[in-house]
């Protein structure tokens, strides 16, 4: 927490000492997101600018991407276009500042596409900070030659850039969320694996929904997923390979296997194996194939999950009586209870971060479940969002938001929602169908 | 309309009553309380006692459970006692027992619930000198529930365990 807030800190000071250099009395882009609710920093996304009517439409499409992105953050305002003074319709017009300060603008994005003679397009861009009328970091902008039907992604790294350069942290908008689309009646529920960028975006189904499928996970190295199949009505944790469509099923288990999360390294897999009504914690190193069993208790030991640096794992257990969240080392030793609330805890997830552990939360006494984050150690609990059923976080690969789902009463609606870590900027992830057990993949390499 | 639909319930029951009388010659068992083979279509009785149909209807397929709960309760191991003596009066049935569980918990914890019902289940069926090779077990956690109405009369429906017979 303390090398995260300095490393905040110090970038924070690199961008405003770059600033107060040349604008002494304007250093003020920069949104300090640790804090609970901030005022979101109006930004200019203006099109991007393009030489024929085809660049000026994909101009427009990053545009609106972009805008998109950074207005679900809740940490920016984007300003409407329509009260824009200048048209910027290369990268060599220089904004006029005040033009873009008497909308109130506090970060202008300027940029172009161009088409480059090998039928890729090339896509530059530059962020300004309109007050101290500087380039914000990286000066010079950045450009990306890439072929048109790329766009898109494009689009989302230059918004986490942006985000970037006005937080100090990585942004999460070139990601992906892999989930469980449900569909047909409540009593005779279809799931099936769907994939999505993170705004919703390039969505599709990975099965058929044939066999039951519950909790994917990413792999955080490869475009692989892990996950529960029902397939021949046997419960197993298999792989499955995004690119090649390939599945296979992990090790040769007597009983259900189930809640497989990758390792960060993505070289293991962790997951729970059922044997005669007893779960336990086991892993699997993917290059070895070669099984370790983590814990050996009579209770039902489930739901692990690596901390970022893979040196211990989080998981629940019923063998204090009820659920409640564990840490251990990543060996199985130094098995410790770190859950005391008043209810029953599960699905802890260790923030990329390090710094907190997601988790549900239930059985309380106005019959609500939660979801919440408390540290490692058990303390700093504090609930996010709650409902009549929402359950299951993923985290962002920034650490900074996460997003879980929430399944009404009465077999209603099924739907994913992110919210802050602060408890603020709560959004509904819009989904073709209904929707659950979301995974939020790291920043696509 | 309405003869027509009789019309089919009545080849139904001729049929149903063939292929009963298929499986009780063709298994080789001589169940002692076989029903009379002259009997009328027109005239339906229960359910052959070999029959699957016997097994969830009169022997019972299901038991229930309390909240966070695998023990059996008295009415329940009254209810496996009769599945017991069941797959012993028929030794060529299997059985996968499901175990189910209510909303009211994880999806990751409920399948590890399912999991100890089922098993609850099982065991209690050795105990009674069935096979343990005879005896599947699966867990659905709360993935495949029996009502949906969020109030305590449909959560204890849920919570189950469901013998499936083969």
């Amino acid at each position: 927490m303390l090398n995260a807030l300095k490393r905040i800190l110090a970038v924070t000071l690199a961008v405003g000492s770059l600033l107060t250099m040349s604008a002494p009395s304007r250093a003020e882009v920069h949104i300090d997101i640790t804090r609970g609710r901030v005022e979101p920093m109006p930004i200019a996304v203006p099109n991007f600018a393009g030489a024929s009517p085809e660049l000026q439409q994909v101009g427009r499409d990053i545009s609106d991407v972009i805008t998109k992105d950074l207005e679900r953050s809740g940490l920016f305002r984007p300003l409407d276009q329509k009260g824009f003074l200048q048209a910027l319709t290369s990268m060599d017009v220089q904004p006029r500042f005040a033009d873009w300060r008497t909308i109130n603008a506090q970060i202008l994005v300027q940029g172009v596409v161009e088409a480059l003679p090998n039928g890729q397009i090339r896509i530059s861009f530059r962020p300004w900070d309109v007050f101290s009328a500087q380039e914000i970091k990286p000066p010079g902008g950045k450009a990306y030659g890439i072929d048109p039907a790329n766009w898109r992604r494009v689009a989302h790294i230059i918004a986490d850039e942006i985000y970037t350069a006005a937080t100090g942290e990585t942004g999460y908008f070139d990601t992906r969320v892999v989930y469980i689309a449900e569909s047909g009646p409540a009593l005779n529920r279809m799931k099936r694996l769907a994939i999505m960028d993170q705004d919703g975006a390039n969505h599709r189904y990975l099965t058929d929904g044939a066999n039951l499928v519950l909790t994917p996970r990413f792999s955080p190295t490869a475009q692989e997923i892990t996950y529960l199949s029902f397939f021949k009505n046997t419960p197993r944790v298999y792989l499955f390979n995004i690119d090649t469509g390939r599945q296979e099923v992990l090790g040769d288990f007597p009983g259900m296997t189930y809640a497989p999360r990758f390792s960060p390294d993505g070289n293991k897999v962790i997951f729970a194996a059922a044997l005669n009504g007893n779960s336990d914690i086991y892993e699997m190193d993917l290059r070895t194939r070669k099984t370790t069993r983590l814990t050996d208790n009579p209770s039902i030991d489930t739901s692990p999950s690596y901390s970022p640096r893979g040196d211990q794992i989080t998981f629940s257990s019923d063998r204090g009586g009820t659920q409640q969240i564990y840490t251990m080392n990543a060996d199985g030793s130094n098995q410790q209870r770190i859950s005391f609330g008043k209810g029953r805890y599960g699905t802890p997830v260790w923030s990329p971060r390090g710094d907190f552990i997601a988790f549900t939360l239930y059985g309380t006494s106005d019959g609500n479940f939660y979801v919440g984050v408390m540290k490692p150690d058990g303390s700093g609990e504090r609930r996010l969002a709650q409902g009549f059923d929402v359950e299951a976080p993923t985290w962002a690969p920034n650490g900074r938001v996460f997003m879980y789902y929430a399944q009404a009463a009465n077999g209603g609606r099924a739907r994913l929602f992110s919210i802050d870590l602060t408890g603020y900027n709560q959004r509904e992830i819009v989904t073709p169908q209904d929707a659950s057990d979301p995974a939020w993949s790291p920043l696509i390499p | 309309m309405k003869l027509r639909y009789l019309s089919v319930i009545a080849v139904a029951v001729m049929l149903a009553a063939c292929s009963t009388k298929k499986t009780e010659t063709g298994g080789g068992a001589t169940p002692a309380a076989s029903p009379p083979p002259a009997a009328a279509p027109a005239a339906p009785r229960g359910p052959a006692p070999d029959s699957i149909e016997y097994f969830n209807t009169v022997v019972g397929n299901m038991v229930s459970f309390d909240f966070d709960k695998y023990d059996l309760s008295a009415s329940a191991q009254a209810i496996l006692k009769g599945q017991a003596a069941w797959l012993n009066q028929y030794p060529t049935r299997t059985l996968t027992v499901e175990g189910h569980c209510d909303e009211r918990g994880t999806r990751e914890y409920n399948l590890g619930l399912g999991d100890r019902r089922s098993n609850s289940v099982k065991q209690f069926l050795i105990a009674q000198g069935v096979n343990a090779g005879r005896v599947k077990t699966i867990s659905y956690g709360k993935e495949r529930p029996l009502c949906v109405s969020s109030d305590e009369a449909c959560w204890s429906k849920n919570r189950r365990g469901s013998s499936v017979v083969q």
